[in-house]
């Protein structure tokens, strides 16, 4: 279980989170909605430990990273699996050699072995044909597919996705949502997912938060955010530019 | 009073450069206890040492034979040119050899490397910071400043006394060239002026000095890359604060090397 609670972020003058409470069941998926700019990628950074807040508590597992040494932080770390916006694939090593990493870092598994689990991976996002090609040399949406392949290559119970599927074409688009939902197992592994594509978070999502103006405006399952008569929420469904919602 | 103000205001702007050089300093300095926690610390970046052993020293050997060259021909030039008014052409063998030794081999050495591979460095790692791959790393567990910085700074340490001594025998070659096909010096005289006059230890010394050199390029420019901000415009930025900072801090601390040493 992931906790978030009061945290607060600015930059310079801008405050970018301004008291961020909410938290994301074990086991769950759980998708992060807000606009461009809103700070979800920023939020999940600090859910990385990558950024301290200037206040507030992120609990995992009962654990405050806030202020965690690393040697304890990389000991959580090591349950996670990051899908970074645009990829951060290392672009000094291959597509497989990408993949093979946190592989080759954690897991003492000989040469063969770690090929293995490396082509079984790639397959399962499509990148079969293509694991000898360079970051430089394939597509933004590959490269989002083999961060994707890197992210899952451990295995790991905790996984965060920055918009999964965007830049996708609709049939790959439609591949990653079947690939999170049947990699996920109910109950055992966390996925938490950035996104603005509704129609397809709503329909893999156990819950749903929204981020609006530094605040969570919204939380609820697909459901409750359908039914909602918060006009935030209405005017963010319906993607309408009027409403509460200023274009700014 | 213009002239006053002036001088008031070019020394307030030294004292300004001076003060933020020595904030660098300060700041490089903390980088190098960062380096040495995760240098004597499991796992041991073996391969990527080999890899970066490899960019810095042998891809280099080409540059250092040709600039080593030139150089020994040149001091022997105007070495040629200073001596024979005393009578003592003889001695231009040896009076280079020195040089190369001592001086020229490490510094000249230092600031080609810090050319063509500090700045490469800078630049890599600036924009593996810019694209998020550093935090990456992070994110996976893995230590960055051990992963990318360690093998850097111990290759360059490594490579640079072999680099510093492949140019002062390239010079030597150049230089005995020179001396014996071109000036007519007699072979003999210089092999035995050279053989009397250089020392061992001023051999040592510049291999100290070259490893040191090669500590602080790399130091400097993985220090620099790591914290580059900015896009690509801030990673060109790093990257030539990181040649001018190397490079001045080579000449700097060859100077007070070169004072304790002697
Ligand atoms: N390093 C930084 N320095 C200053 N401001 C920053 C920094 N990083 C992010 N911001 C600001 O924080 C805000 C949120 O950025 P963030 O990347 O989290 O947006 P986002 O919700 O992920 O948007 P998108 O959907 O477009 O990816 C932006 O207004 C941005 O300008
Ligand atoms: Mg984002």
């Amino acid at each position: 279980m992931i906790q978030v609670d009061d945290v607060r972020k600015k930059f310079g003058d801008q405050e970018v989170l301004k008291g961020v409470t909410f938290e994301v069941k074990k086991g769950s998926i759980s998708t992060l909605i807000g606009r461009s700019g809103a700070g979800k990628s920023i939020l999940l950074r600090h859910m990385i430990g990558l950024d301290e807040p200037d206040k507030g508590h992120i609990v995992i597992d009962g654990k405050d990273i806030v202020g965690m040494k690393t040697p304890e932080l990389n000991k959580i770390r090591r349950r996670f699996g990051v899908l970074f916006q645009d990829g951060a694939l290392f672009d000094s090593m291959s597509v497989s050699e990408n993949v093979a990493f946190p592989l080759r870092e954690h897991r003492g598994l000989p040469e063969n072995e770690i090929q293995d689990v490396v082509m079984q991976k790639l397959d399962v996002v499509g990148l079969r044909r293509h694991t000898q090609k360079y970051p430089s040399e394939i597509s933004g949406g590959m490269r989002k597919r083999v961060g994707l392949a890197r992210a899952l290559a451990l295995d790991p119970d905790i996984v965060f996705f920055d918009e999964p599927t965007s830049g996708l074409d609709p049939i790959t688009r439609g591949a990653i949502y079947r690939l999170i939902e049947n990699t996920h197992v109910d109950g055992k592994i966390t996925y938490f997912l950035v996104s603005h594509d509704i129609s397809g978070v709503m329909a893999i999502s156990d819950e749903i938060m929204m981020i609006h103006d530094g605040r969570i405006v919204a939380c609820g399952t697909p459901d409750s955010f359908r039914t909602s008569s918060d006009q935030v929420v209405q005017q963010f469904l319906m993607g309408s530019p009027d409403g509460p919602i200023s274009i700014d | 009073m213009r002239l006053v103000n002036f001088i008031k205001s070019s020394i307030v702007g030294i004292l300004d450069m001076a003060e933020e050089l020595l904030s660098e300093i300060g700041l490089v300095l903390m980088f190098l206890g960062e380096f040495l926690y995760w240098a004597i610390r499991p796992p041991f970046r073996i391969q990527e040492t080999f890899r970066q052993l490899d960019f810095v020293g042998t891809q280099s050997i080409l540059l250092i034979v040709m600039t080593g060259a030139f150089t020994g021909m040149v001091s022997v030039l105007q070495g040629y040119n200073a001596m024979s008014r005393y009578g003592a052409e003889s001695l231009v063998g040896a009076a280079t050899a020195l040089a190369l030794a001592r001086e020229l081999g490490p510094v000249l050495t230092g600031l080609m490397v810090v050319g063509r591979v500090g700045s490469a460095m800078t630049a890599e790692l600036g924009s593996m910071r810019n694209t998020q791959q550093i935090d990456a790393l992070l994110s996976m567990a893995v230590a960055p400043v051990q992963y990318l910085v360690c093998p850097r700074i111990i290759a360059a340490s490594i490579a640079m006394p072999f680099l510093s001594a492949i140019f002062a025998f390239s010079g030597m070659i150049g230089a005995y060239i020179m001396s014996v096909e071109y000036l007519h010096i007699d072979a003999g005289a210089f092999m035995s002026a050279v053989r009397d006059y250089v020392t061992s230890s001023d051999v040592t010394q510049g291999l100290i000095k070259a490893a040191a050199f090669g500590l602080i390029l790399s130091l400097v420019a993985c220090f620099k890359g790591f914290n580059a901000g900015g896009g690509a415009r801030g990673v060109g930025v790093a990257t030539t604060k990181s040649v001018v900072l190397s490079s001045v801090l080579i000449l700097f601390s060859d100077y007070l090397m070169t004072a304790i040493m002697f």
